[in-house]
């Protein structure tokens, strides 16, 4: 990873590390303990679900008690090109840093253009989920499979969410001229904070929609 | 001392703002001496609240079948205590010492993020605030500051009272995350040039630690209150039974996040008690890597024992076993500690100052807390003392023992530091042999009443089991310990009459900050120095062959510092703003919810494009 030794030597650290870029590592940390916690929790509830026989279930279809036939509600080859994307989106997000910080303009904007697009199809992607579970009959207080679903990758859209501003925000400044290569750190700090919710995704992804 | 020349290369045209005062000042800076104070005077406000709910306590219990209080404002007010206690007064004083003498002790000239430091306090302070305007409506949280499902569950809590816990708690958690970044980082990467991690004083060693136990041990419990919000006010059944949810659960996020917790809260004032033993002792730390290390490991099983908070739950052999043991070798590191304290003193030139009484009286306390602990490692003995008073004598042993009388005798140690004036001698030692008898009277009889069978959490009790005269005793102990505290407030006051003419090095210090003039001046150094050993000021002043020169104020020209800001403050209004409207109507909610994220975007935005 290049360092810009503009910035180090403005502000010379102990690690030689740039503050900014310690404290989104630092940040990245402790967010994996949040995740842990969510992603614990669905695990602990999964299997109590199809014991208290409340559907509708993720992977088993469900007739309730009034004769209503419920599929499995989970729509797997959706959510693996919103996965894919998402899986995608760091590359280019790579592309568009590295572009960044060789002062190359278009690879840049290309980069992150694309890196933005995939995201925005993520969230779009989640949104057009949770509202075809809740027209199927899934609400979050339907069952412990809609509470702990809805809640995990709900927090995760919102990191998405947030992803996809923060990008918004430094594409405008690459628009407007101003991420100069000595400002790479800039798009670098978004752009780790972008894998992470990448990688929770990797872990959620197997977790929720292809474990049985 | 030699400047790094990189630092002189860089210094911009802008002079070093003037000393400003007034109230606008106060909000706007990013000083983190002035950040430290307005964490310690908020934090000791609080305390003091605290304090007065425990004294409330103590008079209801003073005697048997007391109606002094009702059951419901017991149960009110001893919820109030616990969380005020944790949350709003040992930790925030932890976080004075971190934000006032880290940057001093490891030779910076404020904190890596100056702006995230303010937005941390005033978040800090605005949940304070909010989770003790329950009172206000006559509905403080009155679940314990465990908040066990299912006394929180919507169904036997109706009312506001677990609503303003449970938001509070995660506000207040929020202002701790930013700040444990900010710290971690502060500690990595602003070190002066020669400061390796094993010079650093042992108080920045644990209050590092303290920021990786904040920053592992915030989010769990973040987690368990989101779902507890959920279940509150979603209809989620995250835990409730009925639902198909586990109030277990609760227990387990909790305590992950809960034993941590209680090294957050011991291991800062372990750091300010290594300070302090020293310098007093005119012998450096006994075991400085052993010191490091030991508190490392505490960290670390830290995260392993968290169900001996469990065991009456009927976790089984094995769990049991597994947690008793890690519980049981947590004692292997703090007793290394403690040795290391004694050998510290042993054979020292042992001057016996106010500090001084403070950071002995605390390992005599803390040894006694800790002996305790072993015991309730144990799941049969567990069993007996669990939800009895026996627990109640353990914990405050620790952390009043502990956290408070290290606490007390930092802010004797480094009160000139903080303010050029020394706090008065005779008063500081009236004040400790008060504390002293008085937390005595308070807690010890505790350990009897408790292993006599007496519950905690239960507002009276009937005559005639025994327990009326400890129970005597301990409410006139409690009520010493108030006097103890207005003693130290008459000390304040006293002192702060007195001219501010503290020299820098009182005690003769071995640390960065005793070198320079007290208070420091805003940029801290004029020079960054260079340091070659773990006692930097001592191995100066053997150098010199004697005391040195008293430091001069000098002109911070040329020295950059960064601007003050009140984009932190307003952020910290959007952030609360969130919390409390979701507290109202669901529609008022919903529109205030918008309108809060707004504000704190805009305030975000702000504050990352203004020039620092």
């Amino acid at each position: 990873m290049s360092h810009d030794t503009a910035h180090a030597l403005e502000h010379p650290t102990s690690t030689g590390l740039d503050n900014r870029k310690l404290a989104i590592w630092t940040f990245i940390g402790s967010e994996c303990l949040f995740f842990a916690s969510l992603i614990s929790t669905y695990l602990v509830y999964r299997p109590k679900v199809l014991q208290r026989g409340i559907g509708p279930f993720p992977h088993e279809a469900w007739t309730s008690p009034t004769g209503q036939h419920f599929e499995p509600i989970l729509e797997i080859k959706l959510v693996t090109i919103g996965t894919a994307l998402l899986l995608f989106s760091s590359l280019f997000v790579v592309i568009g840093l590295n572009g960044a910080q060789r002062g190359k303009r278009a690879q840049m904007l290309g980069g992150l253009g694309a890196t933005i697009l995939c995201g925005m199809f993520f969230v779009g992607m989640q949104v057009y989920e949770f509202t075809h579970f809740v027209r199927e009959g899934l609400k979050l207080q339907t069952n412990m499979f809609g509470a702990s679903f809805f809640t995990l990758t709900g927090f995760h859209g919102t990191h998405v969410t947030i992803g996809v501003i923060w990008l918004i925000t430094i594409f405008i400044l690459a628009l407007r001229g101003q991420l100069p290569k000595e400002k790479a750190l800039n798009l670098e700090m978004a752009a780790l904070y972008w894998h992470f919710v990448d990688v929770v995704w990797i872990v959620i992804f197997p977790v929720v929609y292809l474990m049985k | 001392m030699a400047t790094s020349a990189v630092d002189h290369a860089h210094t911009h045209a802008s002079a070093s703002h003037g000393p400003s005062t007034g109230l606008w000042s106060w909000i706007t800076t990013v000083d983190h001496k002035r950040i430290g104070i307005l964490y310690g005077a908020t934090a000791f406000v609080f305390f003091l609240l605290g304090g007065i709910e425990a004294l409330l306590l103590r008079i209801q219990l003073g005697r048997p079948d007391n109606t002094f209080l009702s059951p419901e404002l017991y149960n009110q007010l001893f919820t109030m205590h616990g969380t005020t206690m944790i949350f709003l007064a040992v930790m925030p004083l932890s976080a004075m010492y971190f934000n006032f003498f880290i940057p001093l002790l490891i030779g910076a000239r404020d904190v890596a993020f100056p702006r995230l430091n303010a937005f941390s306090y005033w978040v800090f302070l605005l949940g304070g605030l909010f989770l003790n305007a329950s009172f206000l409506f006559g509905a403080a949280p009155n679940q314990g500051w465990f908040g066990y499902a299912n006394l929180t569950s919507k169904q036997f809590s109706p009312g506001l009272n677990v609503d303003f816990w449970m938001l509070g708690l995660q506000i207040l958690g929020i202002a701790s995350l930013a700040a444990g970044v900010n710290f971690f980082v502060t500690v990595l990467n602003l070190r002066a040039p020669g400061m390796k991690l094993m010079r650093m004083p042992m108080f920045v060693w644990m209050s590092f630690i303290t920021q990786i136990l904040i920053l592992l041990a915030f989010p769990v419990i973040t987690v368990a209150l989101i779902l507890l919000m959920f279940d509150r006010f979603f209809g989620t059944h995250f835990f409730v039974p009925s639902g198909g949810g586990d109030p277990l659960l609760w227990q387990h996020l909790f305590w992950i996040f809960g034993h941590p917790e209680v090294y957050i809260l011991i291991l800062p004032s372990f750091g300010i008690v290594s300070e302090i033993l020293p310098v007093f002792s005119r012998k450096p730390l006994f075991g400085y890597a052993a010191m490091v290390f030991s508190g490392a490991f505490i960290a670390f099983l830290g995260f392993g024992v968290w169900s001996h908070h469990m065991f009456s739950t009927g976790m089984g052999p094995i769990a049991d076993t597994v947690f008793s043991l890690t519980t049981m070798l947590i004692a292997v590191p703090t007793g290394v500690k403690i040795f290391n304290w004694i050998g510290t003193i042993w054979g020292g030139s042992v001057q016996f100052r106010t500090p001084m009484y403070f950071a002995v009286g605390f390992i005599a306390m803390f040894i006694m807390g800790g002996l305790s602990g072993v015991m309730h490692a144990s799941p049969p003995a567990d069993l007996q003392q669990t939800d009895s008073y026996f627990v109640v004598a353990h914990f405050h042993y620790v952390l009043f023992g502990g956290s408070i009388f290290a606490l007390t005798g930092g802010a004797y140690y480094w009160w000139p530091k903080m303010f050029g004036r020394l706090l008065d001698e005779t008063l500081g030692k009236v004040h400790f042999w008060l504390m002293l008898i008085g937390f005595n009277l308070t807690f010890f009889p505790m350990h009897i009443v408790g292993l006599l069978g007496m519950p905690r959490r239960v507002y009276t009790y009937p005559a005639g089991l025994g327990f009326d005269i400890y129970n005597q005793i301990e409410t006139a102990g409690a009520l010493l310990l108030g006097v103890a505290f207005l003693v130290f407030i008459a000390n304040v006051l006293k002192t702060w009459r007195k001219p501010a003419n503290a020299p820098a090095d009182p005690w003769n210090g071995a640390t960065l900050e005793w070198a320079i003039p007290s208070p420091p001046q805003e940029f801290n150094f004029p020079e960054v120095p260079t340091v070659h050993s773990r006692d930097p000021l001592w191995e100066l002043k053997r150098e010199h062959g004697g005391p040195l020169p008293e430091p001069q104020h000098v002109s911070g020209a040329g020295i950059h510092m960064p601007n003050p800001s009140f984009w932190p403050a307003l952020a910290a209004v959007g952030v609360v703003a969130v919390f409390v409207s979701l507290m109202t109507s669901h529609r008022t909610g919903a529109i205030g919810v918008a309108a809060a994220i707004s504000l704190l975007f805009f305030s975000v935005y702000n504050w990352a494009f203004e020039p620092a």
